[in-house]
């Protein structure tokens, strides 16, 4: 029974000590955050290729096939 | 004993100031600050390539930094590297242990690495002097299944295990460096920041925990999801985490204010997630689910714009290239498929 209590005793001490430090990180505004999540959405937008779509002669995935009229 | 209950009041006291910090910087919600931006249009990715020849389920998959290259995984016991352009297959390594559940491709593109019920990554050299793919180094040392892996460079990679902890290996010895301890469930998944210092694990206690590499320290952790987190991924940016969990939803959590800001969920859906990814710009989010669809989610705007559908199975896995030009899922079917 004692060395539970000591193990016990010992894995409370480590939470407390974790929870004592993620308490005390600093903590910027949500608004400021979701600004920047905006804008990084914003102004990566037009590179982004599953968003903006890839065109055909662009798309690696799908060669462009070549049309033949005989 | 009565330190003890010292010990518990203190810890309850601590999680108070935790939650009431973060309501203190919650001055608006990402809602209110996105209301004026319009909702992305419809987004219809097709199918561009199927890459045929597992033989079973597959478990994970990996692009390599090519965009080009991918690694598979699948329980027919053979990691896959494939030419995603061409689909031929560049190589294909049979493994020691079929119960594979993750794989990962080195930055370098020199090597690839997997795991799963054997409880040991194993790194296996692409470059070797004559041509054959062989076993470099088996890191055994936690004591439950591999659930993933990351390479840092040649020389470093995290694993996350079942164990309920995380490793930092120093791949050249074969040795643990760094014991990421704290989650209190199996392990599920972990994802490394753009800036290689930090890396999140998702897990079975439903949170997901931020932790510093160098100083093997746990910064923060996320929770309120109501199941087990099985996937996860840094936002582009580095300043946010996705993560997807059986409750069948995903969630954002933005790292600087240190709280989840959105929820990604429908009442048609009822199903885990077992795969999320995030689009170039952050501004899709494509995940994966049991029902064997994939949906696409308007990041900032939380609604659904587009789905997946192609798949006779779970979609286990999803990664979407470096370069953003496709996403690729990889499902219970034996098949992957390659899309935008």
């Amino acid at each position: 029974m004692s060395n539970n209590s000591a193990g016990g005793m010992m894995s409370l001490q480590k939470s407390v000590k974790q929870l004592r430090f993620e308490a005390g990180i600093r903590r910027i505004k949500v608004s400021q955050a979701a600004a920047d999540l905006k804008t990084f959405c914003l102004q990566n937008a037009h590179k982004d290729p599953l968003l903006m779509g890839v065109p055909s002669s662009d798309n690696p995935f799908r060669p462009p096939k070549s049309c033949a009229l005989f | 004993m009565g330190e003890m209950e010292q010990l518990r009041k203190e810890a309850e006291s601590l999680k108070d100031e935790i939650t009431a910090a973060r309501k203190a910087v919650q001055d608006l919600t990402l809602q209110d600050h996105v209301a004026g931006t319009a909702v992305v249009g419809r987004v219809q990715l097709k199918t561009r390539k199927t890459l045929r020849g597992h033989l079973a389920k597959i478990y994970a998959m990996h692009w390599g930094t090519d965009s080009k290259l991918c690694v598979s995984a699948s329980q027919d016991g053979k990691l896959i590297v494939w030419d995603s352009y061409s689909t031929n297959k560049v190589h294909a390594i049979p493994l020691k242990s079929s119960w594979v559940m993750t794989c990962s491709y080195a930055p370098s593109g020199n090597m690839v690495a997997c795991g799963g019920l054997d409880n040991m990554c194993s790194i296996y050299n692409l470059k070797g002097k004559d041509g054959n793919v062989k076993v470099m180094r088996e890191l055994a040392a936690h004591t439950g299944y591999l659930s993933c892996c990351r390479f840092l460079s040649d020389t470093e990679i995290i694993t996350s295990s079942g164990d309920c902890t995380c490793l930092l290996w120093d791949i050249e010895t074969g040795t643990e460096k760094t014991v990421f301890a704290g989650h209190l469930g199996d392990c599920m998944s972990l994802a490394v920041s753009p800036d290689f210092n930090t890396f999140i694990s998702g897990a079975c206690d439903f949170t997901a925990k931020l932790w510093d590499i160098r100083e093997g320290q746990c910064r923060q952790t996320f929770g309120g999801h109501e199941s087990d987190i099985n996937a996860i991924g840094f936002f582009p940016n580095g300043n946010a985490v996705i993560t997807g969990s059986d409750d069948a939803s995903c969630k954002l959590y933005d790292l600087r204010s240190d709280q989840e800001l959105i929820t990604y969920q429908d009442s048609s859906i009822m199903c885990g997630v077992t795969s999320i990814a995030p689009s170039l710009s952050g501004r899709l989010i494509l995940a994966g689910y049991d029902d064997f669809n994939c949906n696409i989610w308007d990041s900032l705007k939380a609604e659904r714009v587009g789905v997946l559908s192609g798949h006779d199975n779970r979609v286990s896995c999803i990664g979407v290239t470096p370069d953003g030009m496709a996403c690729c899922t990889g499902s219970w079917d034996s098949f992957l498929k390659i899309w935008n």
